[in-house]
C-alpha cells in the first residue's frame, strides 16, 4: 500500500503582503519594507524611503553658503564631519583654492575619528538585530569615549558643523593630541573584543554569509560605493583613486571583500575601523604648523579682534554674515570618501548669497535601491542582517 | 584625461554636442535631448570610455530660460577611473528626457526622485511614481516657484494644536 | 531597618493613597517604545549605553510593540509624511500612556522650516514632556525622564482617559 507523505502533497497558498513599516526596530529609523512573501519566502520588495525627507536643498537654497554646514551634520549624522569635509571641499573646488596643510591634516583626523564613530554604531545595530546584545554596550560605549574628545573640540557630541570654507572654525585645543592618542588603543582592545565575540560566531555565520549577494557588474551599475562595493571585490575608494586632503601622504590599506554578502560587508566594516585608527596616529606624526583658516576676501569672517576693534572689521563681518558670502558663478562636483561611500556635493552658483542648488549625492540611497534585488528570493528574517549590513542613514537617503 | 572623452563623444556623434568643456576641473557636455540616450549609450559601451559606474543624476531649475529643466547626469569608469558630466535641457510646457533605466540600474531611483521633486517625466521608465514624498502631495517642492513653507500634511491638526507661529519675515 | 524596633505581629503598616502607590510603581517601571526616525536616535543609543544609563531609572526595556508600552519616545524628525503613522501607532498605545518629544525637531519643527517637517508633534498627538537640543545631551534626556516620573507621581490616575470607543480619529 502507498503512503503518500504529507509534505509530499501540495498545499495551496495565496502571496501575503507584509508590511515593515517605517516605525520598526530592525527598520534602522524610517523605511518601509513591503514584501510579497510566499510562505517565507519574499517574491517581491517594495523598498519606499523619503519618510524622512526633511527639505535639506530647499531650506540650502534659502540660506548663505555657511549656513549650510548644520544642516550637511544632519546627513550622516553617524558621522557628522564627513559630510562637513565633503561640503567645504566642493566651496573651495568652486573658488579654486585649498585649505592650508595643518587644517587638510586635522580634516584627516577628525574624519577618520568620525568614520569609526559610524561603523561602531553600524556594528553596533547589525550585531543587535541578530540578537547579539553585548557588542552594542561594548561599542556604544567605546563611541561615548570618541564623543567626549569631539565635544571638547567643537562643543557638540553630535552635531559639530565645525568645518567653515576654507579650514576649520579653529585651531584644536593642546590636550586633543593626547586625547586621541589614548583613545585609539581602546578602540583596538573594542575591536578585538567585538571579533573574539562575532568574527567566527556560529549564528553570525550562518545567518549572513551567502545572504544578501551582490555582483560587482550589478553593484557598479546600482551606483553602489564605499564598504558595500568593496565587499563585492571592486577595490575604488576615493581617497587612493582621486586623493584630497593630503590622503596620498599616509599610508593606509583599503580592506576589499570578495562575495558581497552581508558577512564581507560586515568584515570590510570591522578592518576599516582599523585602518582608519593607522591613519589618525600618522596624521598625528606629521601634523604641521601654520594656519587653519584661509583668509579669502568676503568669505573668510574677519577675527574677532578685528571685529570688535576696527571699523572695517566690523563692516566685513556684517556683509558677510547678511549678504553671504561671494562666490562666482560656476557649478562643480565635488567627492569625498564618506562613510557609506563616495558623497558627492553637486553646487550650482549663479553669484547670489547662497548656493543655486546644493545637490548631495547621497552614498546609501544607490546602496538602499539594491535592497530589493538582495532579498527578493531569500526568507523573510534575512531582511534584517542585509538592510543592517547596508547601513542606511535616514538622514543622508532622504535628505 | 577627461577632455578625451569630449573629444570621442564629438568624433562620434558630432552633432549631438552643443557645449562642452573642463571648468574647475570637471568635463562636462551639454548634449541634445534628442541624442542623450545616445550619447549615454556610447559612453557605457565605448571601449575607450567605459562608464559603467553610475553616480548620480539630477535636475536644476531655470525658470527663466526658455529651457527650463537642466538635467544633470554624472558618470564614472571603474576601470580607467575618470568621470563626466553630461546635462540635457527640457522646456517648461514639456518637460520630458529620454530615461536611463534600460542601462543603468540605478537611474531608477535618481530619476524618480528628480520626477518628484521637479516634475521631470523620464520617458521608458519603467514604474515613475514619487519617492521621497507621499502619493497625494500637490506640486513640485524643488521648483523655484514653489514656497518653501507651503506645508500640506495628509491628516487634520488636533483641535488644541498650538497655533502656527508667523514666519520670522513677516512678524512686526 | 533602625534598631530599636518592633515588628508587630501580622507586618508593618504604611499609610497612603492607592493614585500614589500605583503611581510610584508606574514612574519606575515605564516600558518604553522608541519611535526612532533622525539624530536623535544617536544621543538616545548613548543615554541606553553603559555610559549614561538609562536602566538606573527603571526605564531600560523597549519594547517595539505599542500594546506593550507605556511612553512612546518620539525621537527625532516627523515630517508630514511620517505623521499618519505616528498618529496610528500613539493611537494603538492603551491608557495610561505619555509622550515624550525628544529633541527640538519633535518638539517643534527644529529648523526645518519648510514644507516637508511637521512643526512639532503636538499639533497631532498631546505631549507631556519636550526636550529640547539638537540633540539633547544624555543628562538632559536623563532629566527630562525625571521631569516625567514628577509629572506621572503628581497626577491621578486617569480613570476618565478610559472610554469605550476612542473620541480621536
Amino acid at each position: 500500500m502507498e503512503r503518500y507523505e504529507e509534505r509530499d502533497l501540495p498545499l495551496p497558498s495565496e502571496p501575503m503582503l507584509l508590511n515593515m513599516g517605517p516605525s520598526h526596530p530592525a527598520m534602522h529609523g524610517t523605511t518601509r519594507c513591503l514584501v510579497l512573501l510566499d510562505g517565507e519566502i519574499v517574491r517581491k520588495a517594495d523598498v519606499q524611503i523619503g519618510f524622512l525627507h526633511r527639505g535639506f536643498e530647499k531650506e540650502c537654497e534659502a540660506g548663505t553658503w555657511n549656513q549650510v554646514f548644520p544642516y550637511t551634520d544632519r546627513l550622516n549624522y553617524a558621522s557628522p564631519i564627513l559630510n562637513n569635509i565633503g561640503y567645504a571641499l566642493a566651496v573651495e573646488k568652486l573658488l579654486d583654492v585649498e585649505a592650508p596643510p595643518r587644517a587638510q591634516a586635522i580634516r584627516v583626523i577628525t574624519g577618520e575619528l568620525s568614520r569609526i564613530m559610524d561603523h561602531l554604531v553600524c556594528i553596533a545595530a547589525f550585531s543587535m538585530e541578530l540578537g547579539a546584545f553585548t557588542p552594542f554596550l561594548y561599542l556604544v560605549k567605546t563611541r561615548d569615549w570618541i564623543y567626549n574628545i569631539m565635544e571638547k573640540l567643537t562643543g557638540a557630541r553630535v552635531t559639530h558643523a565645525w568645518m567653515r570654507i576654507g579650514g576649520l572654525k579653529e585651531d584644536i585645543p593642546d590636550d586633543f593630541e593626547a586625547m586621541v592618542r589614548a583613545v585609539l588603543p581602546k578602540v583596538e582592545v573594542t575591536i578585538r573584543d567585538v571579533e573574539g565575540l562575532l568574527l567566527r560566531n556560529r549564528i553570525l555565520m550562518d545567518r549572513t554569509v551567502g545572504i544578501g549577494v551582490m555582483t560587482k557588474e550589478n553593484a557598479l551599475s546600482l551606483g553602489w560605493t564605499g564598504p558595500c562595493l568593496r565587499s563585492t571585490g571592486i577595490p575604488y575608494d576615493v581617497r587612493k583613486a582621486d586623493p584630497y586632503c593630503g590622503y596620498d601622504l599616509y599610508d593606509f590599506d583599503v580592506p576589499v571583500g570578495t562575495s558581497g554578502d552581508n558577512y564581507d560587508r560586515f568584515v570590510v566594516r570591522l578592518e576599516e575601523m582599523r585602518q582608519s585608527s593607522r591613519i589618525v596616529s600618522q596624521a598625528l606624526d606629521k601634523l604641521p604648523g601654520g594656519p587653519v583658516r584661509l583668509e579669502i576676501p568676503d568669505v573668510t569672517l574677519p577675527d574677532k579682534h578685528q571685529v570688535y576693534t576696527t571699523i572695517e572689521g566690523t563692516i566685513r563681518h556684517f556683509m558677510i554674515i547678511m549678504n553671504g558670502e561671494k562666490i562666482p558663478p560656476g557649478e562643480v562636483y565635488a567627492c569625498t570618501e564618506a562613510t557609506n561611500g563616495e558623497l558627492g556635493f553637486y553646487l550650482v552658483s549663479n553669484g547670489g548669497k547662497g548656493p543655486y542648488k546644493c545637490r548631495v549625492r547621497p552614498p546609501c540611497f544607490a546602496n538602499v535601491s539594491g535592497l530589493s534585488e538582495m532579498v527578493t528570493g531569500g526568507f523573510l528574517a534575512d531582511i534584517i542582517p542585509s538592510f543592517g549590513s547596508i547601513n542606511m542613514i535616514g538622514g543622508e537617503c532622504d535628505r | 584625461m577627461s577632455q578625451k572623452l569630449i573629444d570621442r563623444i564629438r568624433a562620434a556623434l558630432p552633432d549631438a554636442v552643443i557645449e562642452a568643456g573642463v571648468t574647475h576641473g570637471d568635463a562636462w557636455a551639454l548634449v541634445k535631448r534628442e541624442r542623450y540616450l545616445d550619447v549615454v549609450r556610447l559612453l557605457k559601451e565605448n571601449a575607450e570610455c567605459m562608464m559603467d559606474h553610475f553616480i548620480d543624476l539630477t535636475c536644476v531649475d531655470w525658470p527663466q530660460r526658455p529651457d527650463r529643466f537642466e538635467v544633470v547626469l554624472h558618470l564614472r569608469s571603474s576601470t580607467l577611473g575618470h568621470r563626466i558630466r553630461i546635462k540635457t535641457r527640457a522646456p517648461a510646457d514639456a518637460p520630458v528626457v529620454p530615461s536611463l533605466a534600460p542601462l543603468y540600474k540605478g537611474a531608477d531611483w535618481f530619476e524618480r526622485e528628480a520626477y518628484d521633486m521637479y516634475g521631470v517625466a523620464f520617458e521608458g521608465h519603467p514604474d515613475l511614481r514619487r519617492l521621497l514624498l507621499w502619493e497625494g502631495f500637490e506640486g513640485h517642492p524643488l521648483r523655484k516657484d514653489y514656497p518653501k513653507e507651503k506645508r500640506q500634511c495628509p491628516i487634520p491638526f488636533r483641535d488644541d494644536a498650538p497655533a502656527q507661529p508667523k514666519p520670522f519675515k513677516e512678524r512686526p | 531597618m533602625t534598631t530599636g524596633e518592633k515588628t508587630k505581629p501580622g507586618g508593618r503598616f504604611y499609610l497612603t493613597g492607592l493614585d500614589q502607590v500605583i503611581a510610584w510603581a508606574r514612574k519606575f517601571s515605564l516600558f518604553q517604545y522608541p519611535f526612532v526616525t533622525a539624530c536623535c536616535a544617536m544621543e538616545f543609543m548613548s543615554t541606553m549605553g553603559p555610559m549614561y544609563d538609562m536602566a538606573r531609572f527603571g526605564a531600560e526595556a523597549p519594547r517595539w510593540s505599542p500594546r506593550q508600552t507605556d511612553v512612546i519616545w518620539v525621537v527625532g524628525t516627523v515630517t508630514n509624511r511620517q505623521a499618519p503613522i505616528l498618529k496610528r501607532v500613539y493611537s494603538q498605545i492603551s491608557e495610561p500612556k505619555w509622550v515624550v518629544a525628544f529633541g527640538t525637531c519633535a518638539s517643534c519643527g527644529g529648523f526645518y522650516d519648510n514644507y516637508a517637517t511637521l512643526q512639532g508633534i503636538d499639533k497631532i498627538i498631546p505631549v507631556d514632556v519636550y526636550l529640547p537640543g539638537c540633540p539633547p545631551r544624555p543628562e538632559q534626556v536623563l532629566d527630562g525622564l525625571m521631569l516625567l516620573q514628577e509629572k506621572i507621581q503628581k497626577e491621578y490616575a486617569r480613570w476618565d482617559r478610559w472610554s469605550f470607543g476612542s473620541k480621536e480619529a
